[in-house]
């Protein structure tokens, strides 16, 4: 039996990333895949024929760019292009659009808010201000304040030191920010509902907390900290869907040697004295390997993959406990004809972006209301984008794949499993939501896939269908990210090591987890990550 | 009307096809549109303006020759009225509103609680509790914020106003002959209201050009009317229009500075070090620590007495004719002492000109052997030179028809 170096649990483009990088610095790589293809969160699959769907992610913004060039993604076939645009339609039939040109975003505010208009500068600024901060921490293993080591001290000081540059306002600043509801901070800026709602939207986004609830300022930071071709917080769509990352991934990592078993579940984690030798597959295949990455999420990888008597009691407990709660679907469709949307007008750039139906912070509340009794949200909040009016590639001309992210989705219906009704039933909510503002929608609906939190555990084997291997609040942050004590990629387990969103920074298609996950493996087997670039710098 | 087109929602959805323009036209676009051969245009706070209309070193001329009319209509303005409206605003900014009476202009400057300035502008005082407060950037929470407690009313009235920078030696010959009688009793800094077509115009003596001219605002319904009144008088003036790039030549030979190009502004800034007060920009002289509290006082007050300023503003004359636009200044050719925010060959004075901002104690104890490192790109190579550099006072360029009343006709 051949015997790799290093296996991965999990072909997702974290998982990839990892393998990428420990296969380049030259040991011999394995990734288990239980699917029939890799990608994970970030795949692009043909469901319905001439239609490719981002089945799972849709959108690009958070993937490091120092990943894309280490790896030699764009040689390989990845495309991220920035798109413009979206819209925040009202319910008296008006909108507000978000535009890129500076001054044609104010005056879009303008129309219901001079005043708001003008507050946008500063609220950006600061918003940059935050995320400036927060970025050098993305693509660096986050300290351990209580291990003492010298290299955890040195890093204790960076961050030391990263906030000491700020005034002491500024500090302040910021542990309020990290701390308060997205709603209390956009009142600071903002006095109309439709501009807050617009805004708020990535303060809750895959989180199962409201926009009133404490901590969900920090998620709006998470998706701000991402970057186009050097523009801070602009998104873009991968060419091809987001699969299109993960081909990428997987093309560099076959390109380099490395070996992809799709179709092999993992069913556990093979432990000797306190050390992992391999895996076991669903089919019973025994695989060795000197060491062991997890792409699945904390829960997933040391509640099932593992045997609880392998690990410390304090750890399963806080494994058990850490917020995995999944509060999103998906619904994907297939159009024979672009939609119309009469609010907008003829030739509207607003369809290029994001689309939202939710014009209050009261209303995203209300829908989270829906959320806590264990029922999907009767009025939800849309997240919605039509990839094909910028990527060619995802079907025929004419033809148009819709992309709905859809919250709040619990993962189970009050207390009891999804049934297929209850999953139609919840499409149906999302698809009549849509045509209220799109008149002879139905008609021109293909195909659909519908994913609640039941479809993407199945599948893609997110514990509860959380779209982040676990919440993004203050609580679950970097050295509590996952398990205090356990943050730096490592486990209880000799030589089983995380690599997957549950760890720090979290999740979103970034790429940073798999990046650290490899950089601590290679300094634990004392070889060089010379192919690993540094975080590029905010100057 | 009907009653849709006239409610706020209506109003509103109206509003809606400004993304069909991105770049808006300013009241007086036509005119400039038919003057401009180069067809040279930028945008200045998301309005088409010109960069130069024919020639811009011509252009330069007709504001130190004979007339030069410049559009300004994209500058930001506030109206600000009521009863506490002096009250407010002497509570906002630097300068002591009590001192400005009704019919004077202030050039000013206001500060966030830290002390760092937000921006300058000019303060028109046009009633009693009437003023209006033009600027570069837009302030519209913060002045809304600052008049909790005030009996105030703040408007914004930026494309509801328009305005014309009227400047050069025969700006009076040109109002005179326009048929605004009694302009030549204004001094500098005064403003007055005259009637023009069943509006009213305002005309002031104030500019950005350290000349002589004066400024014109109007309802934007008369600003063509406007223009072609003032352009049918000035023809045997030599008037001529002109853009920015004459403009900021004139500028810099006056010692004015520009927000966001000589300084960043508080609540623009990234970088929280990029902040500055009024005495790290050459705006110390505006601070009258003998007022009642105004907004930063504490802040700039405690700065000056615990040597806290960390940066000045100064002005340099530099050896050669190269101009020296964003180059290094080193103290003994080694030292980094700051920066040039602007710099140009000053037509008028002959001599190679400059703004710097310095980090002290360079340009404030150390004021000798300063030197500007200039990359002059000549045919694709880059000739590095270190030339002296020497503090002078601002403005470069000082000139007796700026302040003469009556003014001058040419």
């Amino acid at each position: 039996m051949q015997k790799y170096d290093a296996l991965i649990v999990g072909g997702g483009h974290n998982g990839l990333v990892t393998a990428c990088y420990l296969q380049r610095a030259g040991l011999n790589v394995l990734v288990v895949e239980k699917n029939g293809w890799v990608g994970g969160a970030a795949t692009s699959r043909e469901l319905t024929p001439g239609f490719l769907y981002s089945n799972c992610s849709y959108v690009c913004s958070l993937f490091r760019p120092e990943i894309m060039r280490d790896l030699e993604l764009p040689r390989h076939g990845l495309q991220v292009i920035s798109y413009e645009g979206g819209a925040v339609f009202t319910r008296d039939g008006d909108y507000l659009a978000s535009y890129r040109d500076h001054d044609s975003h104010r005056r879009e505010f303008a129309r219901y808010s001079k005043r708001d208009a003008e507050a946008y500068e500063r609220y950006a600024r600061d918003v940059t201000r935050q995320c400036r901060f927060i970025q050098p921490l993305l693509m660096r293993t986050a300290p351990d304040p209580f291990g003492f080591r010298p290299r955890d001290i040195s890093e204790l000081l960076y961050l030391a030191k990263k906030f000491g540059e700020f005034s002491p306002h500024e500090m302040a600043e910021t542990l309020r920010f990290w701390t308060m509801s997205i709603s209390d901070f956009l009142d600071e800026y903002f006095e109309t509902d439709v501009i807050k709602a617009y805004l708020a939207l990535s303060g809750i986004i895959g989180t199962a907390l409201g926009p009133m609830s404490p901590g969900t300022a920090y998620v709006l930071l998470h998706h701000y900290m991402g970057e186009v071709d050097g523009s801070v917080g602009a998104w873009g769509y991968a060419r091809g869907g987001m699969g299109a990352v993960t081909q990428a991934l997987s093309r560099s990592f076959l390109a380099s040697g490395g070996t992809i078993r799709t179709d092999a579940e993992v069913a556990k984690v093979l432990t000797r004295g306190g050390r992992a030798t391999g895996v076991v597959l669903a089919n019973g295949d025994e695989l060795r390997a000197g060491l062991v990455v997890s792409n699945a999420d904390v829960k997933r990888t040391f509640l099932k993959l593992v045997d609880e008597e392998a690990l410390p009691g304090d750890f399963v407990h806080r494994v058990k406990h850490f917020k995995t709660r999944g509060s999103s679907g998906k619904v994907n469709i297939a159009l024979d004809s672009l939609p119309e949307f009469p609010a907008l007008g003829e030739n509207s750039t607003c369809m290029r972006g994001d689309m939202h139906f939710t014009d209050s912070v009261e209303r995203m509340e209300r829908a989270y209301d829906d959320w806590k009794a264990g029922r999907w949200s009767a009025d939800p909040f849309l997240d919605m984008m039509i990839p094909t009016l910028l990527d060619p590639t995802m079907t025929s001309p004419g033809k148009h794949f819709m992309s709905c992210f859809v919250q709040y989705c619990p993962p189970k219906v009050e207390g009891r499993d999804w049934t297929d009704a209850d999953r139609d039933a919840f499409a149906e909510t999302v698809i009549g939501q849509i045509s209220d503002y799109s008149p002879g929608f139905r008609d021109r609906i293909v195909h659909m896939e519908v994913r609640t939190p039941r479809e993407i555990e199945a599948e893609v084997g997110l514990t509860e269908g959380n779209i982040f291997q676990g919440e993004l609040t203050f609580d679950q942050l970097l050295f509590n990210r996952p398990v205090p004590g356990y943050a730096q990629y490592r486990s209880p387990i000799h030589g089983l090591y995380m690599c997957g969103s549950s760890t720090h920074p979290g999740g979103g298609v970034m790429g940073a987890p798999g990046r650290n996950a490899a950089a601590e493996i290679l300094r634990d087997l004392k070889r060089s990550s010379g192919e690993m670039s540094k975080a590029h710098d905010v100057v | 009307m009907n009653a849709l087109t006239t409610s706020a929602a209506g109003l509103r959805r109206a509003a809606r096809n400004h993304i069909r323009t991105p770049r808006l036209e300013t009241p007086f676009h036509e005119r400039l549109a038919a003057l401009s051969e180069v067809n040279d245009w930028y945008s200045w706070a998301g309005y088409k303006a010109p960069h130069s209309l024919f020639d811009g070193e011509l252009e330069y001329f007709a504001i130190r020759s004979t007339a030069a009319l410049f559009d300004i209509s994209p500058m930001v303005k506030y109206r600000i009225t009521g009863p506490d409206a002096e009250r407010y605003l002497n509570r906002l900014t630097l300068r002591d509103v009590r001192k400005l009476a009704v019919g004077r202009v202030q050039y000013t400057a206001w500060c966030d609680d830290h002390g760092h300035v937000l921006d300058d502008g000019t303060l028109f005082r046009l009633g009693e509790a009437d003023f209006r407060l033009c600027c570069q950037e837009r302030h519209l929470p913060w002045l809304l914020d600052s008049a909790f407690g005030f009996s105030v009313d703040i408007r914004e009235e930026t494309e509801e106003i328009a305005g014309l920078a009227l400047q050069g030696p025969t700006s009076y010959a040109v109002l005179r002959d326009a048929g605004f009688a009694g302009v030549e009793a204004l001094k500098p800094f005064a403003v007055v209201s005259f009637q023009h077509e069943g509006g009213e115009v305002t005309i002031s003596r104030t500019g950005f050009t350290g000349d002589l001219g004066y400024e014109l605002f109007v309802p934007r319904a008369k600003a063509l009317s406007l223009w072609d009144r003032l352009w049918s008088a000035g023809e045997l003036h030599a008037i001529r229009a002109i853009g920015y790039g004459a403009l900021n030549q004139a500028r810099i030979e006056a010692g004015f500075i520009v927000a966001n190009t000589d300084f960043v502004t508080a609540e623009g800034a990234l970088r929280a070090d990029r902040e500055r007060m009024p005495d790290e920009i050459g705006l110390d002289w505006l601070v009258d620590p003998d007022k009642p509290n105004f907004n930063g006082r504490k802040a700039i007050l405690d700065a000056r007495r615990n040597q806290t300023l960390k940066y000045i503003l100064v002005g340099l004359e530099i050896e050669g004719n190269i101009p020296a636009e964003h180059a290094i200044v080193y103290h003994r050719k080694k030292h980094e002492a700051g920066i040039v925010t602007a710099g140009i060959w000053s037509p008028t004075t002959k001599r190679n000109i400059a703004i710097a901002s310095l980090e002290r104690p360079y340009g404030s104890k150390f004021t000798e052997d300063l030197w500007v490192e200039i990359y002059a790109m000549r045919e694709l190579q880059y000739q590095k030179l270190m030339k002296r550099a020497k503090i002078v006072p601002r403005p470069f360029v000082k000139l007796a028809r700026r302040t003469a009343t009556p003014p001058g006709l040419k």
